[in-house]
This record gives structure tokens, C-alpha cells and sequence, in this order.
């Protein structure tokens, strides 16, 4: 378990500190607000339907042996 | 432990950063009816979730979800009794937005006659560099208990931690891309209490060269998984999607998932097609055919630890029957969404033992089952 909280800690720290730097600094942002008229287009959604996105996830889950990097499905078993 | 809370705090640090406006979740509802049927289950109930915000700070979310099994699965005909079960599931959640800072709450509580699973998790989101940027932390705990239908006695713990960092990026006027990385640790008992494992023995009493032992998993289960997604508007008003995941386990899984998805505008509706493949290594103690009883340590032949191959193809179209210059009320937008998604699973090393072959020479296992999902949904 500590093991592993050192391998997470190891990857993670890194990209904390150079975001919150980063977040702090005024980098000019490339796509202006203006220009998102197309990426604001509901088709352009990552995620528009939650509800079907979470069902699905655990389906899969539940027939095969991975899971996760997708974001959090539902709990309980579903096994058989 | 120390480690642990000098991180998080940290962690917490470089997300509570800068304020910038933000925008919470949109208030909406959706009611689904699923149903899940291929390889002798069928599945299906309902998912009700309803959004709202209160005030201009918080939203709150909720969900009730019912699963209806009804299973004559390879598993249940070969070693059991078909069954029915029920688990129904409820989740509660809520947002607070501080300037470009999002922090999530949730709770989730699942119950079956067997298994009850409660989950608690926490995120934080910053938006950063005029909103081009969201980073997203989370972490998840989980407190489940295994029981056994007919064992009153029998009652196991199983506690789940999931870590999570995820990064969404615009990278231009027409592409998103979105990275996510999750750890997961299970302790506790990760076996299914029903399941068996085969094993060869030639003095098996119905002649058929093998018999049954229960299954024996390892206690503890690290997984990681990295998923990278990125969606591009074509020049026409349609949208395609790329998604990938790299998958690995302290089992020794391994796992590919690969999609690409097209999303197609036309009129009121909008039509998506998805084919979707993922490919996986076996766990280091699965085996079909164990050589004798209690062969190794540990044991399994759940089929989801086979090494398999499953390919998708969905179909899904929506009709927006509500827009906001015609809405209903307090109704602002609805629509109705239907989909199929069609599974089917290469099993390359699960034997189908209802083909009743002699011992090695059974034919491998394929699944091919059909998820439909029906949905309303409705902005206001």
C-alpha cells in the first residue's frame, strides 16, 4: 500500500506543482472565447449523456477484466 | 500515511489556485429503461437522474438505478441453478463552484441480496489559462460486503480506493483532447463465492474427466489505467472521436481498449455510430483446466479473467423534440435517444462445456449479447 502511494505520489507531485505554478501565470490563451463557437456545439460533448455513459461503463466492466481511466462507473457486483 | 496526507494537502494547494468564472452543470433529467440480453442473462430496469442548481454555487445531482437479473448464464448452467436478483442502487452528489475551482461530493449505495456496496467520493476541478485547461483530481473509497445466498454465516468485507488525475485540454478552434490516469487498490475478499474452477480427475463420478473446486483469488489487486480521448469537429458539422486505454493489474492483466465514434447532425436528430475493441491477457491464476485439485495457491476461471477479445458496434439516434425557442414551461429543451450497442467476446481460453466434447477438445466460448438503451431527457 505505501508502495504504492510512493509510485502515485512520484507521477502526480510533478504535475501538481508545474499546474499550480502554471496557473498562477498569465499565458496568453491560443483559442480566444470567441473562437469556441464550434467546440461549445452540444455534438462537440465529451460527455452528453451521463446517465447512458455510467450504464455502459459498468456493463463493460462487468464482462471484462479492466476498468477505469474513463472516469467512475456504478458499484455492486453484476458478476454472473 | 504521513506521505499520504502531505500530498493531498499539496495536491489541494496547486488546484486551489487562481479564480477565474466557471460554469456548473446543467440542469437536466433523464429517464432510461436498459436491457441487457445475449449468452442465456437478460438485465434491465430503469436509471432516473435529475440535476438542479441551487443558488448560483451549488448543484446537486441524484440517481436511482435498478438492475433486474435474470441469469442461465455458461457460469450458472455448468456449475449451478439459474437465478433472478435485483440490485437497486442510489447515488447523491453535489458541485460547489468558487471562481474556477469546482469541488464534487458523492455518495453511492448499491443492494442485492448478496452484495451491498457503498462508495464515497471527492473531486476538485481548476480551470486554468483563460479555460483552455481543467484539472481534475478524485479520489474514491469504497466499503463493500460479500455474502452467499445460501450461507447465512458467510460474510466477507471488500474495501476499494480509487486515485484518480485527469487533464482536459482545447487544443484548437475545432479539437478537445482529454487524458486520464486512475489507480485502483481492492483489499479484501475479490473472489465470487459461487464460482468454481476445473480441475482433471479421471475418477470423476459422471465420466466426464473433470470436476469442480471452489475458486481461490489473492486478497490485495493494484490496478492502473491510462485513457486518452480526443474529439475533432470536421468541417462539415459532424463530430469524430478517437479513444484509447492502456490497462495493467497486479494480476498480471493487461488490457488495449481502442474506440472511434461519429457523430452526425441532421435536422432535429443526431445519429452516432461507435465501434469500440479491447483485448486483454488472462490473470496469472486463471486457468480452464487446472491438471489436479488444489493445483496452485490461487485459482480462478471467472471468464472475465480470460484472455478475450471483445469487439462493440453501437448505433444511436436522437431526436430533440423541444427546443428553447418553442419550450414547454419551465421546460427549456427534451429529447428522446435510442441505442444499441452489439457485443460479442472471443474467449481464448474458456471452454464451452455445454457442448459436452471430450475433455481438451471443447470448443472456445463467444458471447454475442445487445445492449438497447431508451431515454428522455429534459433541460429546464
Amino acid at each position: 500500500m505505501e508502495k504504492n502511494c510512493l509510485t502515485i505520489a512520484r507521477i502526480l507531485l510533478p504535475l501538481l506543482v508545474f499546474g499550480g505554478l502554471l496557473g498562477c501565470s498569465n499565458i496568453e490563451p491560443w483559442v480566444k472565447p470567441y473562437e469556441r463557437d464550434k467546440l461549445a456545439d452540444p455534438i462537440m460533448a465529451l460527455d452528453s449523456d451521463p446517465v447512458s455513459t455510467s450504464y455502459l461503463q459498468h456493463v463493460f466492466e462487468s464482462r471484462e477484466g479492466a476498468r477505469g481511466g474513463e472516469g467512475a462507473a456504478g458499484g455492486g457486483c453484476g458478476c454472473n | 500515511m504521513k506521505l499520504r496526507r502531505g500530498f493531498w494537502l499539496l495536491a489541494l494547494l496547486a488546484i486551489v489556485g487562481t479564480a477565474r468564472a466557471s460554469v456548473l452543470p446543467e440542469d437536466r433529467a433523464d429517464v432510461l429503461y436498459h436491457l441487457y440480453t445475449g449468452g442465456g442473462v437478460d438485465i434491465d430496469g430503469p436509471s432516473v437522474l435529475v440535476r438542479k442548481k441551487v443558488g448560483n454555487s451549488v448543484s446537486l445531482v441524484g440517481n436511482y438505478y435498478v438492475d433486474m437479473v435474470s441469469s442461465a448464464s455458461i457460469d450458472v448452467i455448468t456449475t449451478a441453478s439459474p437465478y433472478t436478483e435485483e440490485r437497486k442502487q442510489w447515488s447523491l452528489g453535489m458541485d460547489y463552484l468558487r471562481g474556477n475551482t469546482t469541488m464534487r461530493v458523492g455518495f453511492t449505495s448499491s443492494e442485492e441480496s448478496d452484495y451491498d456496496a457503498s462508495t464515497y467520493n471527492f473531486s476538485v476541478s481548476q480551470d486554468m489559462f483563460g479555460d483552455l485547461t481543467t484539472l481534475t483530481l478524485s479520489y474514491a473509497l469504497g466499503d463493500d460486503l460479500v455474502r452467499k445466498a445460501d450461507d447465512p454465516t458467510f460474510e466477507k468485507d471488500l474495501d476499494k480506493q480509487i486515485y484518480g488525475v485527469g487533464l482536459t485540454q482545447i487544443l484548437t478552434k475545432n479539437l478537445i483532447a482529454t487524458v486520464n490516469f486512475e489507480t485502483a487498490t481492492d483489499e479484501g475478499y475479490l473472489n465470487n463465492p459461487y464460482r468454481s474452477v476445473r480441475y482433471v480427475n479421471a475418477s470423476d463420478p459422471l465420466g466426464r474427466g473433470y470436476s469442480f473446486e471452489g475458486e481461490l483469488y489473492p486478497n490485495t489487486r493494484t490496478s492502473n489505467a491510462v485513457g486518452v480521448r480526443a474529439r475533432y469537429f470536421l468541417p462539415y458539422r459532424a463530430a469524430i472521436e478517437g479513444e484509447y486505454r492502456y490497462f495493467i493489474d497486479t494480476w498480471d492483466l493487461e488490457g488495449h481498449t481502442a474506440s472511434l465514434t461519429y457523430v452526425h447532425p441532421w435536422r432535429d436528430f443526431t445519429f452516432t455510430g461507435k465501434f469500440r475493441y479491447h483485448d486483454q491477457t488472462g490473470a496469472h491464476f486463471y486457468s480452464d483446466l487446472f491438471p489436479r485439485a488444489q493445483a496452485t495457491n490461487f485459482r480462478g476461471r471467472d471468464k472475465e479473467l480470460s484472455p478475450l477479445t471483445s469487439y462493440t458496434f453501437k448505433l444511436k439516434a436522437s431526436y430533440a423534440f423541444l427546443n428553447e425557442d418553442q419550450s414547454w414551461g419551465f421546460l427549456k429543451k427534451g429529447s428522446i435517444t435510442a441505442s444499441v450497442d452489439m457485443l460479442s467476446i472471443d474467449y481464448h481460453d474458456f471452454s464451452d462445456l455445454t457442448a459436452n466434447a471430450v475433455i481438451g477438445e471443447e470448443p472456445l466460448y463467444l458471447l454475442d449479447a445487445n445492449v438497447f438503451q431508451l431515454f428522455f431527457s429534459f433541460w429546464y
